[in-house]
């Protein structure tokens, strides 16, 4: 968007300028700390998950740093806790929160019409308890962290391991709570504070993505909670339940924790889908192709998700039958997925479209997460499987999606909700930039790691023969490059802060309701209810003019 | 393929000329939806980018069609994918009539192998090229899992229990023996050799071993040390079911069930006899958990299949 | 009692009816979450019950089935009393509906206490396992695995009444203060679903550890 443009905006929504905005509104730190507004709350976890990004991002460097060459850097035992730390920090204390408690606290009740969410007390404590469970990580991780892997196979991590196990599978089991407190508000959210004239199939397909990551969350958390406390039980007391030497099944647990981690990698995705599903549109200037149908595909996928988690135990030990079962199960659950990057890419079709930061990490997405997830068929494929389980293919096929594709769409949302958020723009060259260079940073990083998994390399292993350096050193170098990708942002961004240009209530010119109030919204999010006649998109590429949700029709 | 910078693994087995032509062929699927997407995708975002002067009426308004038909294909396409790689995994966990057997202990952080002759070795194995090869594999202490990259088969040997797999080599060499699940601090460095020898050479080396009991002759040694003859010799005074040919055999147990006694069934029995006592005998017999360890438990095993030997179904 | 001013609804709702309407989707949501949770207990009891029918009966013998019945007793009443505390706010009557939930609150430490003492008993006999656990002939490893779920079970369950007793002298705060009107009770309903709830957690509970092998 050029200034000019800019210039040329209309005045603000009526109503919208009235009152000082939610960031200025009241400037103590009890203001802060004791607040009930969701939009507070988004930016207190945006700094909770921003902290775990580093470090866990700083474990991974020390990771690749210690890949680069065969002879390494750490000491295996050192090497071993880091990548269990690596694994729990991302998965818990940032993947999982990332998108639905910054942006979904955010823009959920925005993009409905509503004050604020149901339970804003709940929210706040949804915080309190993630950063109670983020100390009970830290303190395992200072003291040396758990070297069991992030699955906590047992009887290894019951009767073997040294390292701070107990703590660690503490402190998932307390920030399950904060998932569930959070997804349990969004759920009575969405289905009770609707503006007049939002129906179900008139909601953003962002709100989508959070409801249906949020009946995920709510199901399958529970079950982490109590196995993470019977395997806390069986390390601090030395009972049989997974142990075979006390009459245990070393299986059940596997069975146990993957019933709750398979869904957890579709909570990791769905509201990144949700997340795209916005900016597409947007910046096609057209509705998405399919509405009706990318709905039904984040419940189907949301549900399906409960009925897969065997496929990561095809060589485990579990019946032939069983495995058949399950990678029949696993090519259903694929087919919703399909059918949205189809949707995604259709969409652009007779569109107007323009490459702007948001634009291009949400391209980045759908072409990261088709890679991904065409290496996921190949993983569901039982006879594939056998062969790369275990090895670097996997490592590479969760990458592709959680980082490639989740990450992706975090920073798109960064970007495109930035003005929202605080009022100013970003620099677009730079986030440009970073954009492109996350990309190849990525690709740079992962790609090898596939060839490194089909050629035997396994995963979690600090040392590997001489003859595969090649290839893990070109993961190493692209690591960097991605590592510089991701640090980007923290400063153009930061820069804006004070120096960027200020923005409009709708510099992007979007359909949604949280684009009717200004940038940075007011307090109360709304002066006035809004009512809503429209489905969300209602973009014309062919005059490239727009209609808000709330009816209002824009030139170009 | 090059041996500077390493790309493809070998391909050395019967099992992994199957799995190489389902990776190739998935290989090519997604690269074509790869393509099909990167090139729809670079398509649409230069024809109709921002600055392009094309039309954009006429955009299609009913997409169900669209959406039923590439949801169709789709899943079509899978399902093929889904059946090729069932039936692979079928063919790999159903182990065919074997022309040898070994037998693994995979430990903290080291596989020990013993072959029926008795020899042993660590970290290695060697087998002859072009034979079925019938690997018996337990854990000493945690889940590890047994993988040869160059024969594209794996499984994971979890303690308390006994896993089989098989492979039949078709070239001669060295391989990689992985360990792909991890097990603890020297995971890293859990590795192996597999040396696939020609016949006359694998007789040569088994001989070379210079080991004169063979497995089952240790394991008879390990039955009677341990006083398992004292109830099932023959001329025994206790009613214990006689093990004579009972490899192999259904044999009916107390509970009701019946099962095949097979290598896990006979390792059941010996540290769990409460829960697997034959019908039609008292519950006497002493439990060995934690008196064996699992190398002891696969010389037992291998006495008792050498006893009056019958064809196994396995 | 001082006199309530017209009761307004939180901020972000727009009136009582959706506040009430949102705070009971709250807690049937929260019980989905919750019914999970003992679900994942008891299907990882019932993997064992299964693998080991006798070990677990025999463990069994030890459970204390008149405190175990007993307490089935309190609770389905307590539930009984709860609605009837629910039912008299809808009617107004305020000294009806005190009195059913203090009998609600009574009930329910009653069966704490019950609890208590069926603890202690269960340390006489020797079935805490690690801390104070003799197996018994015939039990194995498996009788330890039935008694580490009855400590775990039971644990949970107590501390989940706990919370709900708090619950509902809360309530009872709320009413002195006059909160709860015949025109906005949702929080009393609230309490009352939760209360059922832990109600029928125990009635799950109850056959798996006092019923085994005694039919």
């Amino acid at each position: 968007m050029s200034t000019t443009t800019l210039e040329r905006m209309p005045a603000a929504e009526p109503g919208a300028e009235a009152g000082p905005s939610y960031l200025t509104s009241e400037h103590t730190v009890t203001s802060w700390l004791f607040t009930r507004d969701h939009k507070r709350i988004a930016l207190l976890f945006f700094a909770s998950i921003t902290f775990f990004f580093f470090i866990g991002g700083f474990a991974a460097t020390l990771i690749r740093l210690n890949l680069a060459t065969p002879e390494g850097l750490l000491q295996p035992a050192v090497y071993n806790r880091m990548f269990t730390m690596h694994g729990v920090i991302m998965v818990w204390f940032f993947l999982i929160p990332s998108i639905p408690t910054t942006f979904g606290n955010f823009f959920v009740p925005l993009m409905i019409g509503a004050r604020d969410l149901a339970f804003p007390r709940l929210n706040l404590g949804s915080w309190y308890v993630f950063n109670l469970s983020g100390l009970v990580v830290l303190y395992s991780l200072v003291m040396g962290g758990a070297d069991t892997g992030w699955t906590f196979y047992t009887p290894l991590s019951t009767s073997y391991a040294n390292g701070y196990v107990f703590a660690a599978a503490m402190a998932v089991f307390i920030n399950g709570f904060s998932s569930i407190m959070t997804s349990l508000n969004f759920i009575v959210t969405i289905h009770c504070m609707r503006a007049p004239g939002m129906t179900w199939m008139r909601l953003p397909l962002f709100v989508w993505g959070i409801y249906a990551v949020s009946v995920v969350m709510l199901t399958a958390t529970p079950v982490l909670a109590m196995d993470t406390f019977l395997l806390a039980v069986e390390r601090l007391m030395g009972i049989g339940l997974f142990d075979p030497n006390h009459g245990g099944d070393p299986l059940l647990w596997q069975h146990m924790f993957w019933f709750y981690s398979h869904p957890a990698v579709y909570i990791m995705i769905l509201p990144a889908m949700g997340v795209v599903s916005e900016i597409i549109p947007c910046y096609a200037r057209r509705p998405i192709f399919g509405y009706a149908g990318m709905t039904m595909a984040l419940m189907a996928i949301a549900i399906l998700s409960f009925f897969v988690w065997a496929h990561h135990m095809f060589v485990a030990g579990i019946s032939v039958y069983a495995g058949v079962v399950f990678s029949l199960m696993t090519f259903f659950v694929a087919v919703p997925s399909a059918i949205k990057v189809f949707n995604w890419t259709v969409s652009l079709h007779k569109g107007r479209i323009s490459f702007d930061a948001p634009m291009l990490y949400a391209l980045s997405f759908v072409l990261l997460f088709t890679l991904g997830g065409v290496t996921g068929l190949m993983l569901a494929t039982l006879g594939i499987d056998v062969d790369v389980h275990g090895t670097y293919f996997v490592v590479a096929h969760f990458h592709y999606i959680m980082v490639g594709a989740t990450v992706s769409a975090f920073f798109g949302a960064l970007h495109y909700w930035w003005p929202k958020l605080t009022g100013r723009l970003y620099p677009e060259i730079w986030a440009r930039f970073a954009a492109i260079l996350t990309y190849v940073g990525f690709n740079l990083t992962f790609f090898p790691q596939f060839i490194l998994g089909y050629l035997g390399m396994p995963r979690r292993s600090y040392t590997y023969p001489a003859e595969w350096e090649p290839w893990n050193l070109l993961s190493s170098a692209g690591a960097s490059i991605l590592a510089v990708a991701y640090l980007l942002p923290l400063f153009y961004l930061g820069w804006s802060l004070f120096w960027g240009r200020k923005a409009s209530a709708n510099p992007w010119r979007a359909t949604g309701l949280e684009w009717a109030t200004s940038s940075p919204p007011p307090k109360h999010n709304f002066e006035r209810t809004p009512t809503v006649t429209l489905a969300p998109y209602c973009y014309d590429p062919q005059r490239d003019t727009y209609v808000t949700q709330e009816g209002v029709p824009h030139a170009g | 393929m090059s041996r500077w910078i390493p790309f493809w693994p070998d391909t050395a087995a019967v099992n992994a000329v199957a799995v190489n032509n389902l990776y190739l062929a998935e290989l090519g699927l997604s690269a074509l939806i790869m393509a099909t997407v990167v090139a729809m995708m670079l398509m649409f975002c230069i024809h109709y980018r921002k600055g392009s002067a094309v039309s954009r009426a006429d955009r299609v308004q009913k997409t169900w069609h669209f959406e039923i038909g590439w949801t169709t294909a789709t899943l079509v396409a899978f399902l093929v994918l889904f059946v090729w790689g069932a039936s692979i995994y079928i063919w790999l966990y159903q182990t065919p009539r074997p022309d040898e057997e070994v037998y693994v202990v995979g430990k903290q952080w080291m596989w020990k192998i013993q072959h029926p002759g008795g020899q042993r070795e660590i970290d290695a194995l060697h087998v002859p090229v072009d034979k079925t090869i019938r690997v018996v594999m337990a854990s000493e202490d945690v889940i590890h899992s047994f993988f040869i990259p160059a024969f594209r088969i794996k499984r994971d040997v979890v303690p308390g229990t006994l896993q089989t797999i098989w492979f039949k080599a078709d070239k001669t060499g060295v391989f990689k023996l992985e360990c792909t699940q991890f097990c603890g601090l020297q995971h890293a460095t859990m590795k192996g050799e597999v040396d696939v020898l020609s016949g006359p050479d694998y007789a040569r080396w088994l001989t070379a071993q210079g080991v004169h009991e063979s497995l089952a002759q240790q394991g008879e040694v390990v039955f009677r040390a341990h006083g398992c003859s004292g109830c099932h010799d023959a001329n025994s005074t206790v009613h214990a079911p006689s093990l004579a040919g009972v490899y192999g055999t259904y044999v009916h147990l107390q509970n009701g069930s019946v099962r095949l006694a097979d290598e896990a069934y006979i390792r059941d029995c010996i540290l769990n006899p409460r829960s697997f006592t034959v019908a039609g005998y008292p519950p006497v017999m002493p439990d060995f958990s934690g008196q064996l360890g699992e190398d002891d438990l696969m010389k037992l095993v291998a006495y008792i299949k050498s006893l009056g030997k019958q064809e196994s179904g396995r | 009692m001082p006199a309530s001013a017209t009761l307004r609804p939180e901020i972000q709702f727009a009136t009582l009816e959706q506040q009430g309407d949102a705070a009971q989707l709250g807690m049937w949501v929260f019980l989905v979450n919750e019914t999970l949770f003992f679900g994942a207990l008891i299907f990882t009891y019932f993997i064992y019950r299964i693998s080991y029918p006798h070990e677990f009966a025999v463990a069994a013998k030890d459970a204390v089935l008149w405190c175990g019945s007993v307490n089935l007793a309190i609770l389905l009443t307590s539930s009984l009393t709860m609605v009837l505390a629910i039912n008299a706010g809808a009617q107004g009557e305020r000294r009806a509906m005190k009195r059913w939930l203090l009998v609600t609150v009574a009930l329910g430490c009653a069966f704490l206490l019950i609890k208590g003492f069926e603890y202690y008993q269960d340390f006489q006999d020797r079935v805490v396992p690690v801390v104070n656990f003799a197996t018994k002939p015939g039990e194995g490893n498996a009788g330890e695995l039935f008694w580490v779920f009855y400590w775990v079970a039971t644990g949970l369950h107590a501390i989940h009444l706990t919370i709900g007793i708090g619950l509902v002298l809360y309530m009872l705060w709320r009413i002195r203060r006059g909160e709860i009107t015949p025109a906005y009770y949702a929080p009393l309903e609230v309490v009352g679903i939760y209360w059922s709830f832990v109600d029928t957690v125990w009635l799950f509970l109850y056959p798996c550890i006092y019923l085994v092998g005694r039919s």
